[in-house]
């Protein structure tokens, strides 16, 4: 199964719709509450992410019997230092991303506790590709 | 605690009053940041928070939260109500400050996350 999802950067009052459309396929097919969790706060995470730095962004879940990956690819500014930004606190959010409760330079340590398997691509200026795989069963 | 007893500890106005008011809370965790509550594991645990937006509900439906108070008598949407009642949320509304509800939670019982 393949569903696909737009995002469009700044927008904060759909910021988390197509996480929360995930959640909804993962418990139709009975997927452990503990594993949806990880899934939905890795993808609602990315969500955030392209919401608050990026003009837009397409997610495609594909859904296996044991996995999903995820794809989150945005028209962003890029990340020049992948390293640097997975550190905890580390951000270049503004002030609005952090009055949305956000942008505390938590969310990449986060996606990354929350995935099983993380690959992030980014050109600079470009944008970024956010690219992970959990597993679906105990 | 039944949410429902919380509710009438705290004097607040019960936003999504079609739920099931009888569910328990054993733990709360307070904080206006967002990913500090995505980095949590919670169970019959009540969110406390004084951020009043959409995201602080979507974080608790991410989170697996179910009850969510929003403290300081902020102003609560129609957007949030809905969001919350869609999501199963029970969603409250204190004029008491964050320390203030933590407090009166804390000496009921009601137990820190960690």
């Amino acid at each position: 199964m393949v569903l696909e999802y737009h995002i469009d950067g700044g927008d904060f009052v759909n910021a988390g719709k197509a996480s929360s459309a995930v959640k909804r396929v993962l418990k139709q097919l009975d997927v452990p509450a503990k594993r949806i969790k990880r899934v939905v706060i890795a993808l609602y995470e990315t969500e955030v992410n392209v919401v608050a730095h990026a003009s837009n962004g397409e997610i495609e879940a594909v859904i296996e019997p044991e996995r999903i990956t995820l794809t989150v690819k945005d028209s962003g500014p890029g990340i020049p230092d992948i390293e640097r930004a997975m550190l905890e606190g580390f951000t270049t959010a503004s002030k609005e991303v952090r009055e949305m409760g956000f942008g505390a330079g938590m969310g990449l340590a986060n996606i990354k506790r929350n995935s099983d398997d993380l690959h992030i691509e980014s050109i600079p200026g470009k944008g970024t590709i956010v690219r992970f795989t959990n597993d679906l069963r105990d | 605690m039944q949410i429902g007893n919380i509710a009438e500890l705290l004097k607040a106005k019960i936003l999504t009053p079609e739920l099931y008011l009888q569910r328990d809370v054993d733990y709360a965790f307070t904080s206006d940041l967002m990913s500090d509550v995505l980095t949590g594991d919670y169970d019959k645990t009540l969110l406390i928070t004084g951020l009043s937006n959409l995201q602080a509900i979507r974080t608790a439906e991410m989170s697996d939260i179910r009850e969510v108070i929003i403290g300081r008598n902020k102003k609560v949407s129609r957007e949030m109500i809905e969001l919350a009642r869609d999501n199963d949320i029970i969603l409250l509304q204190s004029s008491y400050s964050l320390y203030k509800i933590s407090g009166i939670l804390y000496e009921s019982g009601v137990k820190a996350v960690y």
